[in-house]
């Protein structure tokens, strides 16, 4: 995924100009502020670990998708708009819009009522230790590594396109993520998301308004599309009836329930990276709001990465190609959106831009930093090392835990550019543990005959299936028509269908385990199952300050663009 | 954040009205001075105008979340924005 790795030997891209520089050390320099300001507002456990529970519907809302909205994302999914067409908008419409409104409606209320830290710590209090251990253990470390593979990222596309010292990149960037997470805690990491949001959508807007001019309007976009690549690009559902009529070697099936009802539902609703945002939120009202705000801003998101790919196609004057075959000759699929960058930005909109992105690595790193914190000082120090100690510690364990994240994730930076491979297998095993999850998740919520036993079968069962697919195919690549059951199915049809196999195994073994073993008492499930749980009514307020008339407006939205680019 | 302390709103307020005003004065100085090299679409000005927006938002920005008027309590009430502490 991260691909930039051959791009070592491609020329910089752009040169910054004097007031490029400033505008970039301005960055800098207001998200420190904003640390050391916060730092007094951190002193408890609530105030460092969840930001006091006291953010607003809106903050909580932004810094949900901020979190997720890192650089590499933003590169990544323009270049696969570029190779793909549209199709790659079905990972922020299907692929992100019921699963937020899911989250806000169904699962936020148990996860908020139980009053947990954690997505680990719900399981906790659900199925018991052994299915925390499980998953807290699992998320902390593929955590840090995670943000290493960022950090290193980051460095090295600082490198390609401004020529900049890896060394250096990594340094700055670590030690400003270190500062003003082990300052603030969440509260800084959060405001900070929501500045980098602002700055991300200031620096990137100008690149699709000043694209579709030169194309002559979105008509215009797609009779040069067809002249350049093909008329299947700029359509999002009629060439998906068959894994053969499509850039992407996938079909509605692997779209509709691989990646919108198992992918997506275990990322968005279970990833603590972004659930721990929402559960800062100052009341149920703000958490049920908070997501649903987020969908409608996620909703606008491919007008910044999937619009560049889709211009790019249509007024580049060259052909960009893949990772494999690009070198110096040539620019990849990757560079899409540094290079529209190039050619509409000059002085000052040019720093504005690469502030957009820097922001982008930076408000990843410090979501997978914080969340790490949390997961660590909670669900493993404190449940399986240290118990009974005093609140100062846990926050002295926090800052000291953000600061041993950041050093694991720049040694991890570090390993990476050694062994550079390694970064797609912990890719790969970082979504082995999604799909799973969700499945236990979502029947612990929903059903109260689920026991601890059926849960942590059910989860390893599911992890282990995803194992199982994954070495499959890397062993054997024929065997991805069995995994996705057609023998015209790409490599993105495999994770769609790797998903919803290993969600169906848990599923199954949960329950099977589940009618066999002893479930809890009901008055233990009180607060964390559906059924036993009483939702506490909201304050009565007007219908336009209701989640549901809100997440509606949303649903209905999403139906609409579905519906104009079918 | 606490009654009477900074809004995340008014950080973001200074930040687009210095980026914006050096994002204008960047193109302003090149619409007088054109450079050799130009990017496409140079005849739009696009540092000009969008450097303009980003100014007067982050202007009203900083009118809306002063610090000097929250204390008054003026944008305070309707302050949805900001977390309550």
């Amino acid at each position: 995924m991260i691909p930039a790795l051959l791009l070592l030997h491609a020329p910089t891209l752009v040169h910054l100009s004097a007031v490029d520089m400033v505008i970039i050390v301005l960055y800098f320099v207001l998200v420190l502020t904003i640390g050391f300001y916060l730092k007094g507002q951190a002193k408890t456990g609530e105030d460092f670990f969840m930001a006091g529970r006291e953010m607003t519907a809106w903050i909580a809302g932004l810094s949900f998708l901020s979190a997720n909205l890192g650089s590499l994302e933003l590169m990544g999914w323009a270049g696969s708009a570029y190779q793909y067409g549209i199709l790659a908008a079905h990972w922020y419409w299907i692929g992100a819009i019921p699963a937020m409104l899911f989250l806000a409606l169904v699962m936020m209320p148990f996860y908020y009522i139980s009053k947990t830290h954690s997505v680990p710590g719900y399981l906790k209090l659900r199925f018991g230790e052994p299915s925390r251990a499980l998953s807290s253990i699992s998320f902390a470390f593929m955590t840090v590594l995670m943000s290493g593979i960022n950090m290193y990222s980051m460095a090295l596309v600082l490198k390609v396109i401004l020529g900049w010292n890896i060394n250096f990149s990594i340094l700055v960037s670590s030690i400003t993520v270190a500062a003003y997470v082990a300052l603030g805690g969440l509260r800084s990491a959060i405001f900070n998301e929501v500045l980098q949001f602002i700055l991300i959508w200031a620096g990137a807007l100008l690149i699709p308004i000043l694209g579709l001019i030169e194309a002559g309007g979105f008509s215009g976009l797609k009779a040069r599309i067809a002249v350049n690549a093909s008329a299947e690009y700029t359509h999002l559902w009629s060439t998906l009836g068959h894994f053969s009529e499509n850039p992407m070697g996938i079909n509605w099936v692997g779209i509709v329930f691989g990646l919108g009802a198992v992918i997506s539902m275990g990322y968005w609703t279970t990833d603590f990276l972004v659930v721990q945002r929402v559960l800062a939120a100052k009341d149920i009202r703000a958490a049920k709001m908070a997501p649903i705000i987020g969908a409608g801003f996620k909703m606008l998101v491919p007008f910044i990465v999937v619009l560049p790919g889709l211009l790019a196609l249509a007024v580049l004057p060259f052909k960009l190609v893949g990772q494999d075959v690009a070198g110096s000759a040539g620019h990849s699929y990757n560079e899409v959106l540094p290079l529209m960058l190039a050619r509409y930005c000059g002085p000052g909109l040019l720093g504005l831009g690469i502030t957009a992105l820097i922001a982008g690595f930076m408000s990843g790193m410090a979501g997978n930093v914080s969340a790490f914190t949390t997961v660590w000082t909670y669900d493993i120090y404190r449940a399986l090392i240290k118990k009974n100690e005093d609140d100062r510690h846990y926050v002295r364990m926090g800052r000291w835990s953000t600061l041993a994240g950041v050093i694991i994730s720049i040694v991890t930076a570090y390993f990476v550019m050694q062994f550079a491979s390694i970064m797609d297998y912990v890719q790969a095993v970082f979504s082995f543990f999604m799909a799973p999850l969700f499945g236990t998740v979502i029947l612990g919520m929903l059903w109260r005959r689920a026991t601890p036993a059926g849960g942590f079968w059910g989860l390893l069962s599911g992890t282990l299936t995803s194992i199982g697919m994954w070495s499959w195919v890397k062993a054997d690549p024929t065997a991805l028509r069995y995994v996705a059951l057609s023998p015209h199915a790409k490599a993105m049809a495999q994770d769609m269908f790797q998903a919803l196999w290993s969600c169906s195994v848990c599923v199954i073994v949960t329950v099977l385990v589940s009618l066999v073993t002893k479930p809890k008492p009901d008055a233990e499930l009180i607060g964390v199952v559906y059924g036993l749980t009483k939702i506490p009514q909201e304050e009565q307020v007007s219908l336009f300050r209701r989640p549901v008339f809100w997440a509606v407006v949303v649903g209905l939205a999403f139906v609409v663009v579905n519906i104009i680019f079918w | 954040m606490r009654s009477g302390s900074l809004s995340i709103w008014f950080f973001i307020g200074v930040s687009l009205l210095v980026n914006g005003a050096l994002i204008c004065g960047a193109g302003v100085y090149e619409w007088i001075y054109p450079p050799l090299d130009r990017v496409v679409l140079f005849n739009l000005h696009a540092p000009v105008w969008w450097g303009g927006v980003l100014f007067i938002l982050g202007l009203i920005y900083c009118f809306y979340f002063s610090p000097t008027r929250e204390r008054g309590g003026v944008a305070g009430a309707k302050n949805e924005w900001k977390s309550e502490g």
